[in-house]
């Protein structure tokens, strides 16, 4: 045993490690790679079957129409990497909403009511974020609390739809820039620059690899001297003010504050965050994979559009499709913790 | 070596955790340029003393200074500002990161936007190839054996430039050749002053690489010693320790003689777990206690855990009276009349939120499914014979488990199996970190229980025990099985520890 | 009894009563009980009748949590049971017979039944997070019901049927008697059974549980099942309520409600020991509160504040911060040492383990 030769030993190891690390650096694409084969499948699948099926004006309302949810989605991104959830962004998005509407309605100057709608945001993140930071609170719940909330506060600023006037908001949604048949709006802009800012994010700052070191092992993060405990929470606020870019959008988008705008969307988007391939249980995952995501419920959405089909089957299928992926997920754990 | 300048000097450190002292007024010194190794068999306070050097713990009471400057360490940040570093033995590293990442992380080099990861990743490449580790920083940690993380855990400890290593339990799940690529990098350090406080409970490794030695027991301090004036036999008696006075009491019970004519209980055959246990051959016979020595992580508990079906087993064959049987789950084993009470109390053994009663019958309730509830009147039965007869304390059946002495809840557990009249029951330290009445209750009633003819492991540190109960000794040493002999009254203790110390023994 | 009673369900007691008090207080007819055709009427009464679709679903909340598990797709579920019930008597060409209701009920159930294992599958077997597992069924749940009933909301008129949410039994509605029946049978279920000791004790300690050769699995699947089963019969109970299938608003945010009922009364969201009692409780706390808060002209779609800053205290008062702060103020005045955190002890012992 003593005279085992080393350096051979190391080398056969290395060669061995290397491919296995060829496999591994694919293995957390492949989520991301199915997701886009997937999206591209439905797209020819739609092509075949509708015969004008993938136009440049569908391509282009597949942004356009769902910003908030793109948005949403890139928020939503940093709280799963991290294994925490949030459940308030739907509800958050509404309320901001809400309170654009009525302060609007109110006469306050739109270059105001803006980072009002961001700050509140942020603010609900903020209370999420230290409950289940400095009070042990499971994200779960936390985020629950932020959701009833966020859901009631809306009905306490109207009970009643409000009406947006303002031409700046309204311009977002309505300017169109265009190229023959392709355009895209100011809400389509913001949404593909907030998904560009947060890949940026989460790829060359020290708070973006420290959501991936959580996500990864939030132990190691601690012992590693990483700021995990500001991390957790801003994350959090990161997601609350998605919510109120969310809710800019989605109010620019219906032209009105409705406090039953949003229901179901913190499912839609986990659901789109999860079918772009980052793992619920953290570590894994990428910007661009939540966008494709995004894609493939807008496409599914069209889709059942197109056919006159029941619009229950959009929710059904979304289900199918996130249990899919769970359990393609599930796999590839297992499989690495076997390794 | 011992003239080397002292980096950590800790005076008189003690610790405290409700209802025990986890050190005792220890002292400790390391210098620059010596690897000095801290040995202690379980609860001897050497996880406690590097918890408290690293600012894990903070300490009740003593002094620790670092480079002759007294620090009080509020946190881990605190004493890698310091200049301490630690490697754990379960690498705290993030897998899904890559190598440099994890090398850098936190001292990444910023760039115009963002950080500048071609310049990290060289920067990562440096520090790897100072401990001679050549892997691409751009891989997955993943994919990367457990003893190249473990050199990738000493890297990024180089990026904070540290004074001191702490290796806690670094060779515990590495071969031959990667600990040589270990104590190799280790020496590198060494020769740049580097202070090394080293954990392993191979003696091997201990005398390869080791220049100093501190032992500890019970949280205290037995003593420094240097490597070359402590022999293996000398090390090991400090380091267990004998508490004999109160256990004279049990009469030696290996002149029993067993009648191994018929089938055992048990016969195992090349059963094996890579990684955890070579594979071995055992026998268990009606009304026989077979002990089982060895230094932690000899594979000890990873044997017993196979048979059990507690952990999955790659080869081998086990029968049960003559009977090939597969025991993949402990279902199957608790099937075969089969019990067995883990080493960690704690999180596999008590349900501490479940009233003691609830705890003593949950045996015979899991054999039984959830249909068929135990009744009342036959848990009250049950519960109140095994309350009397194990002198379980306080006797009454509604408290809380949690709210039980450790001792005590050792008792419930083993009544919790006996509940389900086993014919084997397997015991991996039941004596551990308890007091020495309850210690001397528990080996009387394992004794009394084998004359009535049950088969039993018998898995304890203390060898003492072992000897004094068992009828046949097996001795286990790197996951092998080296030896197995017929306890007789004339052997002792030391002949044991020559066995396990004998150096290299193939 | 008085074991019960000694410490977990004292606080949300203490709220009930609070929240009664207060009532009462501010209204007095609040507890008052006028008869009429020999049918009891009231505030009281109407709490009772309205709790039951609640009352059915945490209750199987509860024994989910006690897992360590969670399931969201109660509303959804409830939502199928309704679809599938109405769906069939609609069809049907006796609507008025008790043959064709129990038949209906039967098969609603039955299929929820399968819902709930389906769940219980994806946890137990397939080793999904609970909250995902069941947000499967979440999201795509309504959208079944929905094909089921084609997309409309399916009304029938069928008496045996509205006789379930509607009628009265000796004077009190009949939906309270399915309230008591699934506390009686649940109750038996778990405490004359084996499987709430086991459950305790999956929830508590899994690997000491595996150890000891429990059946875990076969445990967690089970109580999914029981959840779905609850769930759909829940749903039954609402579709008779309005005597349509409304996928969309059946049981909607109910499984919200459901956790925080189980949560007021005491079971711990991290699995464990569980109080049917408590969560029976935390129901009718629940119920009295949004009660409450329609009398005092609070617009009731506002309720969700109120259950967020019920749901924040209650977790407040869960967190070991908040507790530790509080004892060492305690401890101060008893000018004893602080209390130390209370993972250290777990430490010692992974220490020991380790080194």
């Amino acid at each position: 045993m003593r005279n085992t030769n080393t350096m051979d030993a190391t080398s056969t190891g290395a060669i061995k490690s290397g491919m296995r690390r060829k496999m591994k650096a694919r293995l957390s694409w492949i989520p991301v790679l199915a997701a886009l084969a997937i999206l591209i499948l439905m797209l020819i699948a739609g092509q075949v079957h509708f015969g004008s099926f993938v136009t440049p004006a569908m391509l282009s309302s597949l942004l356009v129409d769902n910003a908030y949810l793109v948005v949403l989605a890139a928020g939503m991104t940093f709280v799963i990497l991290t294994g925490g959830i949030d459940l308030s962004v739907g509800s958050v998005m509404a309320f901001t909403g809400m309170l654009s509407a009525k302060l609007l309605s109110v006469g306050v100057p739109v270059a105001l009511v803006i980072p009002l709608m961001l700050i509140a945001g942020a603010l609900f993140g903020t209370m999420i974020g230290v409950l289940i930071h400095f009070f042990d609170v499971q994200p779960f719940i936390a985020s629950l609390a932020g959701m009833f909330l966020a859901r009631g506060l809306c009905f306490v600023v109207s009970l009643e739809a409000i009406q947006v006037k303002d031409p700046f908001v309204l311009g977002l949604e309505s300017a169109r820039l265009g190229y023959g048949d392709w355009y895209i709006t100011p809400t389509g802009i913001i949404a593909l620059i907030v998904i560009a800012i947060a890949a940026w994010v989460l790829a060359y700052t020290r708070f973006g690899r420290t959501v991936y070191a959580i996500g990864g092992n939030e132990q190691s993060a601690r012992l590693m001297g990483l700021a995990v405990a500001r991390s957790k929470i801003l994350v959090y606020v990161v997601s609350g003010v998605c919510a109120g870019i969310a809710g800019l959008i989605f109010t620019s988008y219906t032209a009105a504050g409705y406090s039953l705008n949003g229901i179901g969307t913190e499912l839609d988007t986990i659901a789109a965050v999860v079918i772009g391939g980052t793992l619920l249980t953290g570590g894994s995952g990428y910007m661009v994979g939540s966008l494709i995501g995004v894609f493939v419920y807008g496409v599914i959405k069209t889709a059942i559009t197109y056919l006159g089909a029941d619009a229950s089957w959009e929710r059904i299928s979304i289900g199918i499709l996130l249990l899919a992926f769970v359990v393609v997920q599930r796999f590839i754990v297992a499989r690495a913790n076997r390794n | 070596m011992s003239e080397n300048a002292v980096v950590v000097e800790m005076r008189d450190i003690s610790i405290e955790f409700p209802g025990v002292k986890a050190l005792d007024d220890v002292d400790f010194t390391l210098r620059s340029g010596e690897i000095h190794s801290l040995l202690g068999e379980n609860g001897a306070g050497k996880a406690t003393l590097i918890k408290a050097l690293t600012g894990v713990y903070s300490i009740d009471s003593g002094t620790i200074r670092v480079s002759g400057t007294e620090r009080t360490f509020a946190g881990t940040a605190d004493a890698q500002t310091a200049g301490i570093a630690t490697v754990y033995q379960e690498i705290n590293l993030c897998t899904n990161l890559t190598v440099g990442e994890n090398v850098m992380l936190g001292h990444e080099v910023p760039g115009r936007f963002g950080i500048n990861w071609r310049a990290t990743h060289a920067k990562a490449t440096t520090y790897l190839r100072q401990l001679g580790v050549d892997v691409d920083p751009r891989s997955q940690l993943a994919s990367h054996s457990l003893a190249i993380q473990q050199l990738i855990a000493i890297s990024r400890a180089m990026v904070v430039d540290c004074r001191v290593l702490v290796l806690d339990e670094p060779t515990s799940s590495l071969d031959r050749s990667e600990v040589e690529q270990l104590f190799a990098v280790m020496r590198r350090l060494r020769s740049r002053n580097v202070a090394i406080l080293f954990v392993s409970h191979f003696l091997d490794q201990v005398y390869e690489i080791s220049d100093q030695m501190t032992v500890l027991r019970n949280g205290k301090l037995v003593g420094e010693y240097q490597v070359g004036e402590l022999s293996r036999s000398e090390l090991i008696s400090k380091m267990l320790g004998r508490e004999l006075d109160e256990l004279e009491s049990i009469a030696r019970n290996a002149s029993r003689t067993i009648d191994r004519t018929g089938n055992p209980i048990l016969k195992v055959t090349g059963l094996g777990r890579k990684g955890g246990i070579e594979p071995t051959d055992l026998d268990v016979y009606d009304g026989e206690i077979v002990g089982f020595a060895g230094l932690l992580g000899s594979g000890r508990t990873e044997l017993v855990r196979v048979i059990y079906g507690a952990d999955r087993s790659d080869h081998g064959a086990i029968e049960v009276r003559g009977k090939s049987v597969r025991l993949s789950t402990p279902r199957h084993s608790s099937d075969h009349k089969i019990a067995f009470s883990s080493e960690d109390r704690r999180a596999e053994g008590i349900i501490g939120d479940l009233t003691v009663a609830e705890n003593i019958v949950l045996g015979i309730q899991a054999k039984r499914g959830w249909l068929r509830r135990v009744s009342k009147a036959q848990s009250d039965e049950v519960v109140a014979h095994y309350i009397e007869s194990l002198d379980i304390r306080p006797a009454s059946p509604h408290i809380l488990m949690s709210n039980l002495s450790g001792g005590n809840q050792q008792k419930v557990l083993l009544a919790r199996w006996l509940a389900t009249t086993p014919q084997l029951l397997i015991l991996d330290e039941p004596t551990r970190g308890i007091d020495i009445g309850a210690k001397a209750e528990i080996q009387r009633e394992i004794a009394k229980l084998a004359a009535a003819g049950l088969g039993v492991i018998f898995i304890s540190s203390e060898l003492d025990e072992v000897l004094r109960l068992s009828q046949r000794v097996v001795v286990l040493r790197d996951r092998r099985k080296i030896a197995e002999f017929d306890n007789h009254e004339n052997f002792d203790i030391d002949d044991i520890v020559a066995l396990i110390a004998k150096e290299g023994a193939a | 009894m008085t074991r019960f009673f000694r410490s977990r369900l004292v606080w949300p007691m203490g709220a009930l009563v609070a929240l009664v008090l207060l009532n009462t207080i501010s209204r007095p007819s609040f507890l008052s009980i006028s008869v009429k055709n020999g049918q009891l009427y009231g505030s009281i009464i109407d709490i009772l009748r309205d709790s039951a679709p609640l009352m059915l679903v945490a209750l199987g909340m509860t024994l989910v949590i006690a897992t360590r598990g969670i399931d969201l797709s109660v509303g959804a579920v409830m939502a199928i049971s309704g679809a599938v019930a109405l769906q069939f008597i609609s069809k049907s060409t006796s609507p008025n017979r008790v043959g064709t209701v129990l038949i209906a009920i039967g098969i609603g159930v039955f299929i929820t039944l399968l819902l709930g294992l389906w769940n219980g599958f994806l946890v137990a077997v397939v080793g999904i997070q609970p909250i995902i597992a069941t947000l499967v069924l979440m999201l795509g749940g309504r959208g079944i019901a929905l094909l089921i009933t084609g997309g409309f909301i399916t009304t029938i008129t069928s008496s045996p049927y509205a006789q379930m949410a509607q009628g009265h039994l000796l004077g009190l509605p009949l939906a309270f008697f399915f309230s008591v029946g699934a506390i009686a049978i649940v109750g038996l279920l778990v405490r004359r059974t084996a499987l709430g000791v086991l459950t305790e004790s999956v929830g508590i300690n899994p690997s000491a549980s595996r150890l000891a050769g429990v059946r875990s699995r076969g445990i967690i699947w089970s109580i999914y099942g029981i959840s779905g089963l609850l769930a759909g019969l829940a749903g039954i109970l609402y579709s008779s309520n309005i005597m349509a299938a409304d996928s969309n608003n059946a049981g909607f945010l109910i499984e919200l409600d459901a956790i925080l009922a189980v949560v007021l009364g005491g079971t711990s969201l991290r699995g464990g020991k569980f109080t049917l009692s408590g969560t029976v409780i935390g129901v009718f706390i629940i119920q009295t509160l949004t009660s409450t808060i329609t009398f005092l002209g609070v617009p009731p779609a506002v309720t969700p504040v109120f259950k967020a800053l019920v749901v924040i205290l209650v977790c407040l008062s869960q967190s070991s911060r908040v507790r530790q702060y509080l004892g060492r103020i305690r401890h101060l005045r008893a000018a004893k040492p602080p209390i130390r955190l209370s993972g250290l002890e777990t430490e010692v012992l992974a220490e020991r383990k380790s080194g």
